[in-house]
């Protein structure tokens, strides 16, 4: 059982990813640099956070036509677990592998703060572990994680279970007060229609350790590993 | 460039200096680069210890760890450039102490902010507070270095001259420390990073001289930052020292290539050759002069092995950077510039750095600021909750969290102590210990006697680390003040150092690096003198750490304070004063660094031995400010406090919001307060018990049990947490 952490240039937590997997979780863990074209055997892919290329242009737009990323649509056809944290996040939007979009924060400003979430749904290899309704906590750190979708596709998230993390104050409400970025029906995390692609704007490899505020993001990569085991 | 600076250039040549020429020497003359009016006062600063690596005079200075690691660090002032234009100067100022700090050889950690803006309601105040701490998250947010802590305080004297200062610390192998030297003859001198272009030609010019009505036109001398290439120089940087081929290393900063090559060819004793045509640029026809004082940001000169030109290719290829030989080390000291086949600059490398001129500025004291204490033009008041309220609800004292919340304070998932404590700390992954990291400065106290607010700016620092419980290691600074060429600014600027010299001595902390920054002036008003201290601390075991939040209800509260003093002396509450009717004046807070250390070692003591639970000094605001914080640190899990104020003479206001020195207020589990006061008595510390934790308000009682205030922590938390909406909105 192996994940692969992909690297592009201004990724930056990167490192953070693979500190979590190797030496919190205990599973093998090596990096994938962004020219590679493929993911050296790995069994699941994170597309770590970061400022890929600057993020200049729009977060994401340019890293989704790195090399790798033929590596990481081919996972994600075979059913393959890819997991996006923050800019992976919006990559996996840009490139097409993952719904909606991700605008600028309501307040136009950078936010680094903790945020409760939701778990809505357990269908993915990464939330297969963890009940709906049960809470998360896990900090964000982002300029552009404000989800957007247009009504009729948000219907169809609805629909086909795709939203999987909402934020929502410590006791599980969903209020505006708890969503910090202005996001579209507060959703913080949405996965593809097959279940097994996710991403979303918190992060859980910062949420990993007691000394780092919370353990909660351990069991997003303890559940990934019990599926591959299963 | 004054005539006498022009005859001294011409003798140096030995002949007129061509436009280049002068252009070098203005360049390395100013006072941003040679320090020429502060040199013979930083002599001052003790820069040695047991644990000092790297000294000032480097890019950043160096401390060892233990255990093979070792820490870099320096802090550096941005200040002009970010009045200019506040989101490019303030992240520009971050990406110049970044590389700093990777040319060392270390990876960045941390970062850290000291901020000084205008008085909140002053038209722009808004404006620049809202572009600089935008810069700053946008240069730290996408490189991924945290910005952990720092400190921010308006006042109306840097209205139109504010202040940002910024703190980088990175780690590195206390083996493998990079110098910016040129050495070994025949070696080739490498350009690496962004290409060249026109921007920032004169900005260390700029960084020299005063503001005038036409400050503002100078906005083309201000470079813009690009934080991605950054990020790739660190990386290709940090790899190709990894292999060894790396002889010698220095950012281009201000003065851009002239700087750089003439000071490693200044450490290293050599000269060097520099080929102007190979230099990369990015805009047409630039001219000699203007390729020498560019001030393009994210390039560094280095010096390699001759021979291993091809690894430092390769790497720099891959990371999709430019990299040109564009020169070699020489024997003759000399700083020789080719274009298009001729030479256009020849100058002696010892005159352009050791040699440069030396200024012994005359210093006249003056008083600025009154000598009487103005709280006695203040009417009593029975009950002080308002006091403390409108002090929790000030711009100065309240949450910060409208800043920090626009850094990733957590990246690099390191960041034990978010921003808001005494202090940051730091996890060092793969050791037991923690870095402990602070920024700390008090402009009035240097206004009322720089000699005294010198030695309390390195003891608040000292004694903000020791609240964590970690030994404070070294220290960097800033040293921002108004115009040297008027002697009642040099006079400060002599007497805030040897303040700051006598507190290093006394506290064990030497000076390891830093940066002077004068002519903060706006037609011809100088800023109060702001001497910022920059302190790194260890905690050997991360584990054994306090923060200064409240834990438990029952805790016992204590005062610590120096035995020979009272707990409370009355008088000196300057920023209680300053929110309720804007006066100054009086003497800064006294202070005997003998019993500082030994106040400061007892609280190391107990939170190392587990018997201080949270522990906070007293600064701006005094005891009644921080209870407040005390109670509101964790907001989710606020706990109150009910005390009562030791016996001591004087009004009640003055001693509750007092800013007496060396004094920290612990809270002590009730099994423990025996261990607490053997170890005083050990310590000859004084202990004054003034209360408990307890409930959901704070509320303080007089020495004879009349209730001072009484105030809910609802309340509070709602006065403290709006504090800057005025500044950054809601």
């Amino acid at each position: 059982m192996r994940f692969a952490v992909i690297v592009f240039p201004g990724s930056n937590c990167d490192h953070d990813c693979y500190h979590a997997i190797k030496h919190v979780v205990g599973a093998g863990v090596h990096f994938v640099w962004h020219k590679e074209r493929s993911l050296a055997g790995a069994d699941v892919a994170v597309v770590p956070g970061g400022f890929s290329y600057g993020d200049y242009l729009r977060a994401g737009a340019i890293a989704r036509f790195s090399p790798v990323m033929e590596a990481v649509r081919r996972h994600s056809a075979q059913g393959r677990p890819v997991l996006g944290i923050c800019n992976g996040f919006q990559i996996l939007t840009e490139a097409g592998l993952l719904p909606g979009a991700l605008r600028r924060n309501a307040s136009l400003r950078f936010i680094c703060d903790d945020v409760w979430l939701r778990c809505e749904s357990s269908r993915t290899p990464f939330t297969q572990g963890i009940e709906p309704g049960q809470v998360l906590k896990m900090p964000i750190a982002h300029g552009e994680g404000n989800f957007f979708c247009e009504p009729e596709a948000l219907a169809e998230l609805e629909a086909n279970g795709q939203i999987v993390f909402r934020y929502c104050d410590p006791g599980g409400q969903t209020t505006r007060a708890a969503n910090l970025n202005g996001s579209t029906a507060h959703i913080a995390g949405v996965c593809n229609r097959e279940g097994n692609v996710l991403g979303l704007m918190p992060h859980p490899e910062r949420a990993s350790e007691r000394d780092m505020g919370s353990e909660d993001g351990l069991r997003l990569f303890q559940s990934a590993l019990a599926v591959a085991a299963s | 460039m004054s005539t006498a600076a022009q005859s001294r250039a011409t003798l140096e040549t030995a002949r007129a200096p061509n436009l280049t020429e002068l252009g070098v020497f203005s360049a390395m003359w100013n006072e941003h680069c040679s320090y020429k009016s502060s040199r013979i006062h930083l002599k001052k600063f003790p820069t040695k210890g047991p644990r000092v690596l790297q000294g000032p005079g480097e890019n950043a200075g160096v401390v060892d760890l233990g255990g093979g690691l070792a820490v870099a660090f320096k802090m550096e002032s941005h200040n002009h450039p970010s009045f200019i234009e506040p989101y490019q100067g303030a992240a520009t100022g971050v990406g110049g102490i970044l590389r700093d700090v990777f040319t060392m050889g270390a990876r960045p950690i941390a970062l850290l902010d000291s901020l000084r803006f205008g008085a909140v309601d002053h038209d722009r105040t808004p404006w620049l507070a809202g572009g600089v701490v935008s810069g700053i998250a946008g240069y730290g947010n996408c490189i991924g270095v945290p910005t952990v802590g720092g400190e921010t305080y308006f006042h109306p004297c840097y209205n139109e001259n504010i202040l940002v200062n910024v703190m980088c610390a990175g780690t590195l192998r206390a083996d493998a420390i990079f110098r910016g030297t040129a050495s070994g003859l025949g070696n080739p001198v490498i350009y690496v990073g962004a290409a060249t272009g026109r921007d920032g030609i004169h900005g260390a010019s700029m960084a020299s001289a005063g503001f005038d009505e036409k400050a503002l036109e100078k906005r083309p001398t201000v470079q813009v930052g690009d934080p991605f290439r950054e990020k790739l120089l660190l990386e290709a940087c940090l790899e190709l020292m990894k292999k060894g081929a790396v002889i010698g290393i220095q950012d281009m900063g201000a003065a851009g290539l002239t700087s750089s090559s003439a000071e490693m060819a200044g450490r290293a004793g050599t000269g060097l050759i520099l080929r102007l045509d190979a230099v990369p640029r990015r805009e047409e026809e630039m001219t000699p002069y203007e390729l020498m004082l560019s001030e393009s940001q994210e390039r560094m000169l280095l010096v390699a092995q001759r021979g291993r030109e091809g690894e430092v290719r390769e790497i720099f290829a891959r990371w999709d950077l430019p990299m040109a030989v564009v020169g070699e080390v020489t024997g003759d000291g000399r700083l020789r510039v080719e274009s298009e086949g001729g030479i256009v600059a020849d100058l002696p490398v010892r005159a352009l750095t050791d040699d440069a001129p030396l200024y012994e500025r005359p210093l006249r004291p003056e008083r600025g600021l009154p000598s009487a204490d103005p709280i006695g033009t203040l009417p009593e008041e029975k009950d002080l909750g308002p006091s403390l309220l409108a002090l929790a609800a000030h711009p100065n004292q309240g949450l910060k969290k409208p800043i920090w919340r626009q850094y990733d304070h957590m990246v690099r998932t390191n960041t034990l102590t978010p921003p808001g404590g005494d202090a940051a700390l730091l996890r060092l992954k793969g050791t037991a210990k923690a870095l402990a990291l602070t920024t700390d400065g008090n402009a009035r106290y240097c206004m009322l006697d720089p000699y005294a607010g010198g030695m309390l700016a390195v003891a608040e620092a000292a004694r903000n680390l020791s609240c964590t419980g970690a030994l404070p290691l070294a220290m960097t600074n800033c040293l921002n003040f108004g115009n040297p060429e008027r002697p009642a600014v040099m006079a400060q600027f002599a007497a805030a150092i040897e303040g700051m010299a006598e507190a290093c001595r006394a506290l064990n902390v030497p000076v390891v690096s830093g940066n002077v920054s004068f002519y903060n002036e706006t037609q011809g008003v100088d800023i109060y003198p702001t001497p910022v201290v920059g302190m790194v601390g260890l905690l050997e075991e991360a584990g054994r750490r306090a923060g200064h939040g409240l834990q438990r209800e029952g805790d016992l509260l204590f005062l610590l304070h120096p035995a020979r003093e009272a707990p409370l002396p009355p008088g000196g509450a300057h920023e209680y004063v300053w929110v309720r009717c804007g006066q100054e004046g009086g003497q800064p807070p006294a202070i005997s660094l003998v019993a500082e250390a030994a106040v400061q070692a007892l609280c190391r003591e107990g939170i190392l031995g587990g018997f201080i639970r949270s522990a906070h000094d007293l600064s701006e605001g005094g005891l009644g400010m921080a209870l407040a914080e005390s109670c509101l640190a964790s907001p989710a899990s606020r706990l109150g406090a009910r005390v009562r104020l030791p016996e001591g003479s004087g009004r009640a206001d003055g001693r509750l919001f007092g800013e007496s020195a060396s004094r920290i207020l612990v809270s002590v589990p009730p099994a423990s307060e025996g261990r607490l006061r053997e170890a005083a008595e050990r310590a000859g510390v004084g202990l004054a018990a003034i209360g408990a934790a307890a409930g959901s308000a704070l509320r303080v009682d007089a020495p004879d049990g009349f209730p001072l205030l009484d105030v809910e922590l609802s309340a509070l938390q709602a006065a403290w947490c709006g504090a800057l909406d005025e500044v950054f909105g809601t």
